[in-house]
């Protein structure tokens, strides 16, 4: 396996895996307070619609010429990479309120318990919140899958590391029987946002007709970069005492203040 | 399909894409499209992106931590 190809494995995987964590914190919360068969369907109406997506985009995409899929996908991965890549940040920094799978566990299972009785045979409730939550949780995986896969044309090796994700994810909740609260999602998250952000970066240019220095081995020194410039940022970023950038914040006066 | 229904859609797909920050989508198309230019000119061009996407992360985060400030309770 080249390095591009294990860079487009690992990030796959971990995308695949922290967006499987979230959509079984849902389907745990409403197959064990109301209906497991309906919220099966849910899942399996969700995947399938996911696979179908992913057979009808993959070989669509692949057609098309490397430099203008490079172009167009590097740049559709970059936006989306730095999007994941910002969120990522700002919680590091504190900025933005971090996963809790134990907190979204508990608040649908309320939800789901406040939506009223269930019906003897399919429970709607059920079924539409899990195809809801995969199909959402899954979109993002797809995107990754298809982005990643097309560039190099191993749509194939990006959809096996998707399906191992959500295997080892699946299994992981079966053997624990609770939400995944001790997956470190956030980290994850960040090093799924430096991932897309450096091989966006790395395609983009490429497609745009630039020549990296030492080809495929340039991304050895972008990923470490990307990596070092987000730890850099959310430390410049983060609160209080530590913050670089002065912020007015109002007092209870009406006056501002520089913390 | 109706005019309501594909600017959902669009609005669907955009949120997915781009997110809260139309800026850096922007950004990353200019950067691409200078990297094009200087290429197309014969001049080495792989410095651009990586310039880029350094500034655009500082700088939207930067504006993300002005606005989390303005309203902490958001």
């Amino acid at each position: 396996m080249s390095g591009p190809e294990l860079g487009l494995a690992l990030s796959v995987f971990l995308a695949c895996a922290v967006e499987a964590v979230e959509a079984l914190t849902i389907v745990l919360a409403v197959g064990t307070t109301r209906s497991w068969s309906s919220a099966m369907s849910g899942v399996g109406a969700a995947m399938f619609a996911l696979a179908v997506l992913v057979l009808a985009l993959g070989p669509a995409l692949t057609s098309l010429p490397i430099d203008v899929l490079r172009l167009l996908v590097g740049g559709l991965l970059l936006v989306f990479g730095l999007q994941w890549l910002r969120k990522a940040v700002l919680r590091r920094a504190g900025l933005k309120a971090k996963h809790d799978e134990l907190q979204t566990y508990a608040e649908q299972t309320a939800a789901a318990r406040a939506a009223g009785k269930r019906p003897a045979r399919v429970d709607a409730y059920s079924f539409t919140l899990a195809f809801k939550g995969v199909l959402l949780e899954g979109l993002e995986v797809v995107f990754i899958v298809l982005t990643f896969g097309a560039n190099q044309h191993r749509v194939g090796l990006a959809a096996a590391a998707a399906g191992l994700a959500v295997l080892a994810v699946v299994a992981l909740g079966v053997a624990a029987r609770a939400p995944l609260a001790s997956v470190p999602e956030n980290t994850m998250k960040f090093a799924v946002g430096v991932m897309l952000s450096s091989f966006g970066t790395f395609w983009g240019a490429e497609g745009a007709g630039a020549h990296w220095p030492g080809g495929d081995a340039a991304l050895l020194a972008i990923i470490p970069g990307v990596l070092l410039a987000a730890l850099a940022t959310a430390s410049i970023a983060a609160p209080d005492d530590r913050r670089a950038w002065p912020l007015r914040r109002p007092t209870p006066g009406g006056l501002t203040r520089r913390p | 399909m109706n005019t309501a229904r594909a600017r959902t859609l669009l609005s669907g797909v955009w949120d997915f894409v781009v997110g809260d920050d139309w800026r850096a989508a922007v950004g990353v198309v200019a950067a691409l499209a200078l990297t094009a230019l200087l290429a197309g000119a014969g001049v080495s061009a792989w410095w651009v992106m990586p310039i880029a996407v350094l500034a655009l992360l500082v700088w939207s985060v930067r504006r993300a931590a002005r606005e989390a400030a303005r309203r902490p309770d958001a």
